[in-house]
């Protein structure tokens, strides 16, 4: 029973690896990466080091993405989509880029 | 020509556009993804050339190298103690490797004797019941050190690059500030104490029960992001501000090298150190190994939301 969970766990490991570098949203990308990391924990889990699992989650899921989102918060991508087709968050009202994006 | 296809017929099909990504000549999400090419920025040659005429005058006008024999000295004396620094150093690595033993021996101690005793007499030489911490902490001290000064320098290094001015970060555009976003704050109200206590927890336990400095560490830090992103800046310096952060990482630091010092000390000359195995299974055992995961943890606590805080505003 274990076997085919890790086996069915490390397909969509494999599907989240390649789906992370051929989404064209770059914000898909980094949630894609953190179910990358959170289902890397369970796998840690699974093997038997608990160790490596807590720090995969901390680290991985956690740090690494704030960090990208920060970034990517930084190079105006976040606001630019919520200007365009979110609904519009009292945080973005300063916002006054409604430059033309190339994403449809 | 003996292709089955002709060459239209062949440039509508799949296979090409894949062979044209490949070799690199078409990039099918130039124009889509949001981040856009850079283009590069040339600068003239002969400005660049003045430039440096212009910054050696400069240098030789405020040393007066001419007429200055301390600074002719200093250059030779500095050129000469490099290389010799660099010969002594590589003579030294060179020696020591030779008395490594050969790579890919079966019979090596790394490959027999390090392991089975690490899990065999583990709990009864350094008193934890968490192998794996008592390896890295233990065992392997000197390797972590060298992990938390990684740290150590990796923070400092962000800090010189992203570090902004003090009048600068007075004045910050609003919208890098949250503005009273009721729900996050209402869950960070709740969760942030959890996570603190949940992350002491995990490095006051890495003896007993899986976890440890690192990680503790880490689930610290995202408290501390949370705390900062749901309420401001603001809010964090009144506990955690700049001195505070400087302050906690030197002296773990510091105080992780002494332990270290003291331990390494006391073990190869075979003098009893004044960190009692204690029982293991309490929380008070495992002799230094408590103290450096406290240690490590703070370190790690403090570069993981000095990160957060110079890559959002450029100071903490």
């Amino acid at each position: 029973m274990s076997d085919i969970i890790i086996f069915l766990l490390l397909i969509f490991l494999v599907i989240c690896a390649i789906s992370v570098s051929f989404s064209k949203n770059l914000l898909n990308s980094v949630i894609i990466f953190m179910s990358y990391s959170t289902v890397m924990a369970i796998i840690w889990i699974l093997l038997e080091s608990p160790d490596l699992a807590i720090t995969e989650a901390a680290v991985g899921a956690g740090i690494t993405s704030v960090l990208f989102f920060v970034t990517l918060k930084k190079i105006k991508i976040i606001d630019e989509m919520v200007a365009k087709n979110g609904p519009t968050l009292p945080d973005s009202e300063n916002v006054t880029g409604k430059e033309e994006s190339t994403h449809e | 020509m003996s292709k089955l296809r002709s060459q239209n017929e062949y440039e509508k099909t799949s296979s090409f556009r894949f062979w044209q990504w490949l070799s690199g000549e078409k990039d099918p999400y130039i124009d889509h993804v949001e981040m856009k090419v850079q283009e590069e920025f040339h600068e003239p040659p002969i400005l660049v050339k003045k430039r440096e005429i212009d910054h050696i005058k400069l240098h030789n006008k405020i040393y007066d190298i001419d007429h200055n024999k301390e600074i002719k000295f200093f250059q030779g004396v500095y050129r000469v103690s490099a290389v010799v620094l660099c010969a002594v150093i590589i003579v030294a690595l060179v020696i020591c490797a030779s008395y490594l033993p050969e790579a890919g021996n079966p019979n090596n101690p790394t490959v027999n004797e390090v392991a089975e005793r690490y899990v065999e007499q583990g709990t009864a030489e350094t008193g934890v019941i968490n192998t794996v911490t008592g390896m890295i902490l233990n065992y392997r001290g000197f390797d972590t050190f060298g992990e938390t000064c990684v740290l150590f320098i990796a923070s400092s290094c962000v800090m010189i690059l992203l570090m902004v001015s003090e009048e600068k970060l007075k004045h910050l555009p609003k919208n890098l500030e949250p503005t009273n976003d009721k729900i996050l704050q209402y869950v960070a109200r709740i969760i942030v104490p959890v996570l603190m206590i949940f992350g002491f927890y995990v490095i006051v336990n890495g003896h007993l029960s899986p976890g440890g400095g690192f990680s503790g560490g880490a689930i610290i830090g995202s408290g501390l992001i949370l705390y900062s992103s749901a309420f401001g800046a603001e809010e964090i310096r009144k506990f955690f501000n700049e001195k505070v952060y400087k302050s906690i990482k030197i002296t773990a630091l510091i105080l992780y090298g002494c332990i270290m010092t003291y331990y390494f000390y006391t073990g190869a000359n075979g003098i009893p150190n004044i960190f009692p195995l204690g029982t293991p299974g309490n929380i008070l055992s495992a002799g230094m190994i408590f103290f450096i995961n406290l240690f490590v943890g703070s370190e790690v606590a403090c570069t993981v939301y000095s990160f957060y805080a110079l890559f959002k505003r450029g100071g903490l």
